[in-house]
């Protein structure tokens, strides 16, 4: 199996890798949205979505759970989204009305394409080594994270121009607006993490890898533990533009319903509706997944307890496929609870004001991401001129 | 298979450069720009120079043609009822494009086709990024400076510019 697999034209295994990739990516993004549901149900003490069954699976005995579950709510509004007529309102741009939500699309999914989920012990040359478990290996790890999924506003701008009516408008111009101002903290916040990582001397490398690998000290030591813990601020930064990057509450304002309706996406039904819907989850997922990985040590389980470590203990270091699983599946944990964490934040705190959130940005993120970008400087190079 | 890839991209990006220039909508204009800077960052990653091809998608196509976008959309720009050029212009450019489409012809002519001639491959320690740090600090330093302190005098004199100050009790 595995031989036949290595032996396939190097492009037909990459579209392979990247399907499979994909496949995982959609139905997850589905899937947070039925979450999203239940938390919001199980937060305001009411059941949330628990009726949708399909007729012939109502009779057999059992099923009764998972319909209070809302398992199959999830199949129904999947159903509804993809067959329900898909009206294209007479007073909008056509073609960049339809263009929008593809375009919203393909950021989102390809973000993920160089972002490590897990990693192996693999032999080479007599040497173990720590393969990671990603796409697309590029030196310039985040970079390329942050540049793809910059491009993440235009489907909205586009979306909310083409529609030719005012909420629509309104909502894309904050949206490009909010986007490009949280950018800057973001990409600040992230700066002392890879200022620790790259020392002087050395190649240098922005690649996501190396991040998870600082963190994988056995024991707890001060400078190889998870980095929410030695640099908070960071990660706090970090945080905050993450929510307003994703568009999530407390930061929606493109969408906005309270007072834009239903902002960018107020003239969009069925399909194309729920593609925007499914890339928001998308970035979350991915955005999610970044954090993971910078400030809590990736795939490793504890703090102090790398996954080598672990997978020393459970005899499964020779055994590939095993160790990857184990990864994956603890990364995704970890993903897994931070996206309820969204959720928690979404339902628990009331929408920001647009200009609360333009001061927030300006004059409160973007001097705490700077000033925290000094104090780590100069911390590292003493740190480093003693050692 | 970098043959091919290249062709896509450079008929791509030639594509859209002439879109940009082409369209009648301002908007479709400026994600033409945004089809063309992709274009070029796939050039960039063809050569191996990835750091260039991400910060090039990060700060153009990132933000600066999100900016386009929204001052056009802000300002609502629409074409002018002017035309764009007299009888006169046309045949002047026309004249000149042929002019100089004759020199090209005549000058390669003489030269003989070059050839594709092989560049001799790239010194690997450019490629990586600390390096290219190391260059910026020392080697381009007097370069990166003048061009900050340039933007930021641009973006003192935007707000100056835009801005109206009555008296100096204004500007505390």
């Amino acid at each position: 199996m595995a031989d036949f697999y290595f032996h396939l034209p190097a492009l037909l295994r990459f579209v392979l890798q990247g399907t499979a990739v994909i496949l995982v990516l959609f139905p997850l993004a589905a899937a947070c949205s039925m979450a999203e549901r239940k938390i919001s149900a199980w937060m305001q003490n009411r059941p949330g979505p628990n009726r949708t069954i399909a007729p012939f699976l109502a009779w057999i005995p059992g099923m009764g759970v998972l319909k209070r579950l809302g398992l199959f709510q999830l199949a129904a509004d999947g159903g509804k989204f993809t067959f329900k007529e898909d009206p294209v309102p007479g007073h909008v741009n056509k073609f960049y009305f339809i263009l929008a939500p593809i375009i919203s699309m393909i950021p989102a999914l390809t973000t993920v394409a160089v972002v490590p989920f897990g990693a192996y012990v693999t032999v080479i040359e007599g040497q173990q080594v720590l393969m990671p478990i990603m796409l697309a290996q590029v030196d310039v790890g985040l970079l390329a994270v942050f540049a793809v999924s910059s491009l993440g506003v235009y489907s909205i701008i586009l979306a909310g121009w083409a529609s030719n009516s005012k909420y629509p408008f309104l909502g894309s111009v904050r949206a490009s607006a909010q986007l490009i101002s949280y950018e800057l903290s973001m990409t600040l916040s992230v700066l002392p993490v890879f200022l620790w990582i790259n020392a002087p001397g050395g190649a240098g490398t922005l690649s996501l890898l190396e991040v998870v690998q600082m963190q994988s000290g056995v024991g707890l030591q001060w400078d190889s533990v998870w980095f929410v813990f030695t640099m908070p601020v960071s990660a706090f930064v970090f945080l905050v533009a993450l929510f307003a990057e994703t568009n999530r509450q407390p930061f929606d304002m493109p969408e906005s319903e309270a007072d834009l309706v239903g902002g960018f996406h107020t003239e969009y039904g069925a399909f194309k509706w729920s593609l925007f819907f499914v890339a928001e989850y998308c970035h979350m997922i991915v955005g999610s997944g970044v954090f993971v990985l910078l400030f809590l040590g990736g795939w490793n389980p504890l703090p102090g307890l790398p996954l080598h470590l672990l997978a020393d203990w459970m005899h499964i270091m020779d055994k590939p496929l095993l160790m990857g699983l184990l990864g994956i599946g603890i990364f995704l944990g970890k993903v897994a609870a931070f996206i309820f964490f969204f959720m928690w934040v979404r339902w628990t705190l009331p929408r920001f004001r647009y200009d609360q959130v333009m001061a927030i940005g300006w004059k409160k993120l973007l001097p705490l991401a700077i000033a925290n970008l000094i104090f780590y400087a100069l911390a590292i190079a003493w740190i480093e001129t003693k050692a | 298979m970098p043959d091919l890839l290249f062709n896509l991209f450079a008929v791509f990006t030639v594509a859209c450069a002439l879109g940009v220039v082409f369209n009648r909508n301002a908007i479709a204009s400026a994600l033409c720009l945004l089809l063309c800077l992709v274009g070029v960052a796939g050039l960039f990653a063809l050569l191996d120079a990835m750091l260039l091809a991400f910060v090039l998608v990060f700060v153009y196509a990132g933000a600066v043609v999100a900016l386009f976008l929204f001052i056009i959309m802000l300002l609502d720009a629409q074409g002018g009822t002017r035309r764009a050029f007299g009888k006169l212009a046309v045949a002047a450019g026309a004249l000149a494009a042929g002019l100089l489409a004759t020199g090209v012809i005549l000058l390669s002519g003489s030269l003989g086709p070059a050839g594709s001639v092989p560049l001799p491959p790239p010194d690997p320690s450019l490629l990586n990024l600390g390096e290219t740090a190391e260059l910026l600090f020392t080697l381009y330093l007097l370069p990166v400076e003048v061009v900050g302190f340039l933007l930021l005098i641009a973006m003192l004199g935007v707000i100056v510019l835009s801005k109206r100050f009555a008296g100096l009790e204004d500007i505390k």
